[in-house]
């Protein structure tokens, strides 16, 4: 595919919608500012009714935003109609055409835009080698497994060579495991083809295993936008980090330096942590600790109280009280070590360097 | 709050504003400008000056009409009441036991319910009449004079075999559609069987059988040729009211015709709103995740749950079978002989071919109008609301609230002064067609599509395929179905309309069912049973082969 990759730039785009129930006006999204590289998957990514679908579907065009502009590429393309835009979407339903068979499904697309027909044919038979399913031409769809149908759906949107491929949680009908295969199918055909790709889901785990870049919306608003890493190992709030993974959040305050280190005292504790600018004295700061970066000895940290705990194959969890604040952890690899049982008092302990101050 | 909504296209750009405004337009000439008219009329007189409540205080001072005004809320009431008794005990036993013979009596119902509208009474009088066959027959052998056909009785029965499929259907419809759970949880809380029918699956069905029950009220209190035919000279209902004043006030504008048309809208109306009124605070909305299953039965008691249907479907389906056998009969001009003859048909000669071409021709090209704007408008209604997709869908339940004699009058009042002159033509009773049975085909369309997935629509124009394009190539070719089933529906039902093209009807543009219902009038009663022979094959045969295609698939 020779075509030059384009990027996708949104600048200050709101939607406005209005509630059916009351009649105000709320707004899907707000004010939102992004910039998608040529060539990269990024994933929007949050919980139900945060704007997701409705930024993907105007890119798509199937919403128009009621401020703000799109670019594809160097060009806005908010005049043009859906079926002008050089986008093509996977449709969380697959959306196959029920009365055509696989073949001319993938074909729909070419045969609009008079592709001649043994082009039509070459370009059909290897987009389907791509998604692997040569010798399935004939078969009606709904003779199709459920991830057969997916591939369908991806095929179709390849064949016809778009600039931006936009998923709409293109796997949340399909099971657990083939989900997991799913991902790692999209993500190659993304690389072997270098097309710009926009994935909406609300799995955290998808996003983190497709994506070049993660862009978590709540709220209509973009809370972040990062590599995987940068999420979750320096989310900006408590919402980002909350909803990336799961975060323990102890509140304390800065009593004073330490070097390099800022001096926080957490449930009658003193930490040290990195210091990072602006961290004054006297301030309340909150801080995330990944329960996989935590563990329990005899002595040696935070004083706590175990309140669970629980074997779960490949770890032990536990819930354990620090002062007033739950604290989950996981201790992994259990097997040949001490394991804490309930009203058991402890000691909590973690690498300072591995926390995040919020 | 600053919207500056520049990607959104000025409105006249949308295609569906243009069809929007097309249905408006097509409403509002025949329906909403004609049914004015006739309000207009039935305040003015000739004996008196301007606006005037005459013809009203007629009405209601008059035995000889009021009169007629409690004897059709009677044979509505009472038909109602019997079609609940025989359609809901069907409806349970077809759906929960395995009933011989059970998709024949499921045809058989159908089939009664879109049969010819005076067949019913001609049938009943051929058997049960002062001359009728089995009248005689007891009369000759043991001396026992059975109980009159004609009147409020006659007429009741008639109706009901002939409508109660109405509630057969809803509720069949309903009970199918209760999550078997349900009722398993009744019974694993305790209940027994009868407490379970009474506490759990009557009032979840009540609803579907409520609107069934309407339907067979509206269309009873609508019905002109049972009343015509069976009333005699005592039992007028108001119909057959509009019908006679109006071709009795020689010269006249149908002015008290128009009156008496008021009073019936008033009425459907009325029963309309209340039952809306009261769905409306039951709406029980089911999806049987596990369908109840069909309940095994032998022997003896399988043969008592197929009792029940096969009864009801038999006499309702009889008046067929007797008009059948009849057109093969000789007669001695009013009355049946006894022998077998076909003169019955040759006799018809030039005249049955008329009645065929006009039938096939009207009902043809209201057809293709009907499925034309129905695709249109049931697309509009689904899936392009915006603010007036709620007045489409009040336009579409007018024809069920205006009954064909009441439009018939609208249009005679309207069209036959200027600026528009139909009165007479073809393309007035193709109109009346149209109007009268789109709304088949819309709800049947709309119902299809509201289950079809609309990112296949979206699909298609996110590949490139422009939005109209992708009406035609995806979106219609997908609700053909639905289409299809909604529109045999409104084919049948205006192959055998009679209420409103008589009205329209000038003799030469007489259709089979105006042709066989006027020669039964006038007691030229083997042509009339050729003729109505006829009629209810062609219907029998395009609904048993439409139900083949559509695997049973229609629903009215």
């Amino acid at each position: 595919m020779e075509k030059i990759k384009k990027g996708v730039r949104l600048d200050h785009i709101s939607k406005i919608y209005q509630d059916p129930k009351t009649g105000k006006d709320f707004y899907a999204v707000k004010d939102t500012s992004l910039e998608i590289e040529p060539g990269s998957f990024v994933t929007l990514l949050g919980p139900s009714g945060c704007g997701k679908t409705t930024t993907l579907r105007m890119i798509a065009g199937f919403e128009s935003p009621d401020e703000g502009e799109i670019y594809l590429g160097e060009e806005p393309i908010n005049e043009l109609t859906p079926n002008k835009r050089d986008t093509a979407m996977v449709f969380q339903s697959y959306a196959l055409l029920p009365h055509y068979n696989v073949f001319d499904n993938v074909a729909y697309g070419l045969k609009l835009r008079k592709v001649p027909k043994n082009e039509i044919k070459n370009r059909v038979l290897k987009i389907l080698d791509l998604v692997e399913l040569t010798g399935m031409e004939e078969r009606m769809t709904n003779q199709l497994s459920g991830g057969q149908q997916q591939r369908v759906a991806l095929a179709r949107a390849l064949v016809i060579e778009p600039s931006v491929l936009l998923f709409d949680e293109p796997l949340s009908n399909l099971d657990a495991k083939l989900r997991v295969s799913m991902r790692t199918e999209i993500r190659r055909i993304q690389q072997e083809v270098g097309i710009t790709a926009i994935y909406v889901t609300h799995d955290q785990s998808e996003a983190m295993a497709l994506s070049d870049k993660i862009i978590i919306m709540s709220k209509g608003v973009v809370a972040q936008m990062g590599t995987p890493q940068e999420i979750y190992y320096h989310p900006v709030s408590e919402f980002v980090a909350d909803f990336i993974g799961e975060a323990n959040f102890l509140k304390g305050r800065m009593i004073g330096k330490n070097g390099s280190n800022a001096v926080l005292e957490i449930e009658g504790n003193s930490l040290n942590v990195p210091d990072h600018d602006g961290m004054e004295t006297g301030k309340d700061y909150t801080i995330v600790l990944r329960p996989e970066a935590a563990s329990l000895a005899d002595r040696g940290g935070m004083p706590c109280r175990v309140v669970l705990s629980c074997f779960m194959g490949s770890y032990q969890n536990y819930h354990v009280m620090v002062g007033n604040t739950l604290v989950k952890l996981e201790e992994h690899n259990p097997k040949n070590k001490r394991i804490y049982q309930v009203d058991e008092t402890c000691s909590l302990v973690f690498d300072p360097e591995s926390v995040h101050v919020l | 709050m600053l919207k500056n909504n520049k990607s959104s296209a000025p409105f006249y750009t949308d295609v569906w504003f243009w069809v929007k405004l097309m249905v408006f337009v097509i409403f509002v000439l025949f329906l909403i400008w004609p049914f004015s008219s006739m309000i207009t009329n039935a305040f003015a007189s000739s004996k008196a000056e301007g606006f005037t409540f005459y013809n009203f205080n007629r009405f209601f001072t008059k035995k000889y009409y009021y009169g007629a005004l409690w004897n059709s809320i009677g044979v509505s009431v009472v038909p109602t009441l019997l079609s609940v008794l025989l359609g809901v005990p069907m409806a349970y036993f077809m759906t929960r036991y395995n009933v011989w013979g059970k998709k024949v009596w499921h045809v058989l119902a159908i089939l009664s319910l879109m049969s010819p509208p005076f067949l019913g009474a001609y049938a009943w009088i051929m058997l049960f009449g002062r001359a009728g066959s089995v009248t005689q027959f007891f009369l000759n052998h043991f001396g026992i004079q059975m109980p009159t056909i004609y009147g409020f009785g006659g007429i009741s029965i008639v109706l009901t075999l002939k409508l109660y499929p109405y509630v057969y259907m809803y509720t069949s419809g309903a009970m199918e559609s209760i999550d078997s759970s349900l009722e398993e949880c009744a019974e694993n809380l305790g209940s027994g069987k009868l407490r379970r029918f009474i506490t759990i699956t009557m009032p979840v069905v009540t609803p579907s059988i409520a609107a069934g029950a309407l339907m067979v009220f509206m269309s009873a209190l609508a019905d002109f040729g049972t009343p015509m035919l069976l009333g005699g000279a005592d039992f007028r209902t108001l119909p057959v009211l509009i019908y006679n004043e109006y071709f009795s006030e020689i010269g006249g504008n149908g002015n008290f015709a128009s009156a008496v048309s008021i009073i019936i809208v008033i009425i459907t109306l009325g029963m309309l709103l209340i039952q809306k009124l009261w769905v409306s605070r039951r709406n029980y909305v089911m999806s049987a995740l596990r369908p109840p299953k069909e309940v095994e039965v032998h022997g003896f008691t399988r043969f008592l749950v197929t009792l029940v249907p096969f009864l009801i479907t038999f006499f309702s389906f009889l008046p067929q079978l007797v008009v059948c056998v009849c057109s093969f009969q000789t007669t001695n001009y009013s009355s049946f002989t006894g022998g077998f003859t076909l003169d019955n048909y040759t006799g018809l000669g030039k005249r049955l071919w008329t009645a065929i071409r006009n039938t096939f021709t009207y009902s043809t090209v209201a057809i293709v109008f009907i499925v034309v704007i129905g695709i249109l408008m049931s697309y509009a209604i689904v899936r392009k609301k915006g603010k007036t997709g709620g007045l489409l869908d009040l336009l579409l339940m007018a024809p069920y609230v205006i009954p064909g004699s009441v439009l018939g009058l609208c249009y005679i009042v309207t069209f036959n002064v200027k600026p528009l002159v139909l009165t007479g033509t073809a393309a007035i009773i193709i109109i009346s067609y149209i109007i009268r049975k789109l709304p088949y085909t819309v709800r049947s369309a709309s119902a299809f599509l509201m289950q079809m997935d609309p990112s296949v629509e979206e699909a298609s124009i996110n590949l490139g395929v422009p939005p109209m394009k992708t009406f035609w190539k995806v979106t219609a070719r997908l609700m053909l179905p639905g289409v299809f089933s909604g529109a045999i529906l409104s084919w049948v039902t205006c192959i055998n309309e009679l209420s409103c093209s008589i009205m329209l009807s000038t003799g030469k543009n007489n259709t089979l069912t105006i042709a066989a219902y006027t020669d039964i009038v006038r007691n030229s009663v083997g042509s009339g049973a050729a003729l109505a022979a006829i009629l209810t094959l062609t219907s029998s045969i395009i609904l048993i082969a439409a139900l083949r295609v559509t695997k049973g698939k229609i629903r009215v």
